[in-house]
């Protein structure tokens, strides 16, 4: 089967290394991957920062480049949200008819990657291998928007050498939300600190999410804190084997 | 007491500081923010517990939006029918076109009952209007009853959630208030010794004074009814004693029919407080001779709501019903309390609801006082999109924004604008991204990190490290790859 994979404008630059697993990964279950080099951005910052004729092209610009693909797939469950929720209402007041048309016949064919794991390609166990202590982090597009529910544990479940740990209050919020990080940089810290304290209490070495956004949030204050936990991809886990091991460990 | 902007809010739109100002003492009072989260952690924990055991709860949800859109959209119909039968049973209907009209309303009529003093029943739509301290001005004495509104009355201080007002306030700043502005030497900070300070105080008003003000949950059209739904048996006082009852409620508050109320008191009860049901639910229709107060006036407000009902995208804010459960839920609510929304109505509701009632011309940073995380509708029993709100007050506080001169160079604007540019080419993406990697290696640290950021990126780099650019973006490591196969 083919599938062309969305990468995002932010994997893209800031973490090429969670596209690179998504290929290994994909591949390695026997997909034809497909690249577009005409992609960017999906125009979730605009759209949500209140940008509405950025966020309008860029919408546009979407559909054009993926309305003959056979799958898309995209490691960013935000940039799944936005392209759900956000896209209908948008090309209802651009009042494009063809453009409406052509991605209500896309929609159903886009996939965030754990949804096209399991309910596309009906896999669980990926094959692999990643002996490490680690917390799931549902960011909240994935959790609210698309209730992506017990797939992410049931992949890492069957990651041999894995320990899963639970995070305590599971559903709330990191404080990333995109431009809110700067905007309200501090309130946003004030709930990335709270975030932090959970993350800590389970004594995982690495937090794990299907959004490379909370990562980038979640990854950088760790950082600051010489904290002994990284943030990491669930993409990098997957991908991870004995013999070639996640990116992340070298 | 060292935290004077904490210990003073502001809560007019129209003179507030912006949110991410004024969250900022809050955040730096571990007293404050330690009340909070565990207030709300209580609270949310029975709505959950009680949410959990009704199978039927999505069902519920959709049937009180279902019954508030319905509402909405006859609007007119129903108030007019309700100031019919309002009338009709004997009461007094007013219309109030803003804030300042229905302040004056409330004087006259109590100018004309030579009113002194008044108890009051804990109302929103009272603070709306501010109403207290103009009444104050004009030589009236009020007496909030409902026992936080006392603690803040006494304690001078202002409100910081719709349903639990003084949820700031834990119970040793409760006693100190009380032992100071009731006069009692050695009293205890036992839940038990201070509901019975507060007794003692209100009871004498409740006998003495002759004039009640309240809110209203709900108006019914079908039968001119006013509801209102509490917890401590004040509200029901203030009912039964004085002579004279003034209601003020806002235009979006009626329902069509009594048994509406079946499916709005079961979701206001268990969202609110996480309750089966509102230990008192009270129901009055007009004036019942020698039972209850005989002079009975309703005053309906619009104050901006009318203007919000015309918008598609907006007017899901007016099912609201006022239960908190989107500020419990809330996240950002959760580390800086209410008064950082600079409004009576905190919280993702607030930060809709405020800049709409003031047409968007104050509150413009409501909008972006949130993640966007969705709890909040999640929680939502009449099923109020509130991201989807938030997104489109953003898109109008752009637009408007966007259009001024001194915004051209504000380098959230610059940078979006160029983001919207570089976005819409691929090789102009490619060359910012090169461009990115060249201007931020001056950044970068020997770990390969960034540590500290100029402008808008210092807002990330005060708490959070960024890791520096990766040599190769995916793009350029796929069109390797594939030359490399061929």
């Amino acid at each position: 089967m083919r599938a062309s994979l969305f990468i995002t404008c932010y994997n893209d630059t800031l973490f090429p290394e969670t596209g690179r697993a998504v290929v290994t990964l994909l591949e390695r279950l026997g997909i034809e991957l497909d690249f577009h080099p005409q992609q960017t951005c999906c125009g979730q910052m605009h759209a949500n920062t209140g940008f509405r004729a950025e966020a309008f092209s860029l919408a546009k610009r979407f559909v054009r480049i993926y309305q003959d693909a056979e799958a898309v797939v995209i490691p960013s469950s935000s940039c799944v949200s936005m392209i759900r929720e956000q896209y209908p209402g948008l090309f209802e007041e651009l009042g494009n008819e063809s453009l409406r048309r052509d991605f209500a016949a896309l929609l159903p064919r886009v996939y965030e990657l754990s949804e096209f794991l399991i309910d596309r390609l009906g896999v669980e166990d990926v094959g692999a291998y990643f002996p490490h202590r680690v917390t799931y982090h549902a960011s909240c597009h994935g959790l609210r928007s698309l209730h992506l529910a017990d797939r992410p544990a049931r992949l890492l479940a069957r990651v041999r050498g894995l320990d899963l740990v639970p995070l305590p209050n599971l559903d709330r919020c990191c404080g990333f939300g995109g431009t809110f990080s700067v905007k309200n940089g501090e309130v946003s810290s004030a709930m990335l600190a709270v975030k932090l304290q959970d993350v800590a209490s389970t004594g995982a070495e690495f937090c794990t999410a299907l959004d490379n956004s909370c990562l980038m949030h979640l990854g950088g204050a760790m950082h600051r804190q010489y904290a002994g936990m990284r943030a990491i991809h669930m993409a990098e886990i997957l991908a991870s084997t004995e013999s070639a091991p996640a990116e992340a460990l070298k | 007491m060292n935290h004077a902007t904490a210990d003073h809010p502001v809560l007019d739109p129209t003179v507030a500081p912006p949110f991410p100002v004024a969250a900022l003492p809050v955040l730096r009072n571990p007293q404050l923010r330690k009340n909070v989260a565990h207030a709300i952690d209580v609270i949310q924990a029975k709505r959950a517990r009680l949410v959990q055991e009704k199978a039927d709860w999505q069902a519920l949800r959709t049937a009180g939006a279902a019954i508030r859109d319905h509402v909405l959209e006859n609007l007119g119909a129903y108030l007019e029918q309700f100031e019919e039968r309002c009338t009709a049973a004997g009461g007094v209907v007013h219309w109030a076109a803003d804030a300042a009209d229905c302040r004056r309303v409330i004087l006259d009529i109590l100018r004309e009952e030579k009113a002194q003093e008044v108890i009051k029943i804990k109302s929103m739509t009272t603070a709306e209007i501010q109403l207290n301290p103009y009444l104050e001005a004009a030589g009236v004495n009020v007496f909030e009853t409902d026992l936080a509104e006392i603690i803040l009355q006494l304690g001078k201080g202002e409100p910081s959630h719709i349903v639990v007002p003084a949820l700031h306030v834990n119970r040793s700043q409760v006693r100190e208030i009380f032992a100071r502005s009731m006069g009692i030497e050695n009293l205890s900070d036992d839940p038990q010794a201070l509901t019975a300070a507060a007794r003692n105080y209100l009871r004498q008003k409740f006998l003495t004074v002759p004039t009640a003000i309240s809110g209203a949950n709900f108006l019914v059209a079908e039968t001119g009814a006013v509801a209102v739904v509490e917890s401590e048996g004040n509200g029901r006082m203030c009912l039964t004693l004085p002579r004279t009852m003034i209601t003020v409620a806002g235009i979006e508050k009626v329902l069509p029919r009594n048994q509406d109320l079946e499916v709005m008191l079961q979701v206001l009860a268990r969202s609110a407080t996480g309750e089966r049901m509102s230990p008192y639910t009270s129901l009055w229709t007009g004036v019942t001779p020698g039972d209850g107060p005989q002079h009975f006036h309703v005053i309906l407000l619009d104050n901006g709501r009318s203007g919000i009902l015309g918008r598609k995208t907006e007017r899901q804010t007016l099912r609201c019903i006022r239960c908190a459960a989107c500020m419990n839920a809330c996240p950002v609510y959760r580390q800086t309390g209410g008064h950082a929304y600079g409004s009576v109505y905190p919280g993702p509701i607030g930060a809709i609801l405020t800049p709409q009632l003031m047409q968007m011309h104050h509150a413009q940073s409501l909008p972006y006082a949130s993640s966007l995380c969705g709890a909040c509708y999640e929680v939502c029993p009449v099923k109020i999109n509130i991201p989807e709100v938030l997104i489109e007050l953003r898109a109008q506080v752009t637009n408007q924004e966007r259009k001024q001169v001194r915004r051209f160079f504000d380098p959230m604007y610059l940078g979006m604008r160029m983001a919207g540019l570089i976005f819409s080419r691929a090789w102009l993406f490619h060359a910012a991204q090169r461009a990115g990697r060249l201007a931020l290696r001056f950044f970068t640290g020997r770990d390969g990190w960034i540590h500290s950021l100029p402008s808008v990126g210092a807002e990330w780099t005060q708490t959070r490290d960024l890791r520096g650019l990766p040599g190769q973006t995916f793009h350029d490591w796929w069109a390797r790859r594939k030359k490399e196969a061929r």
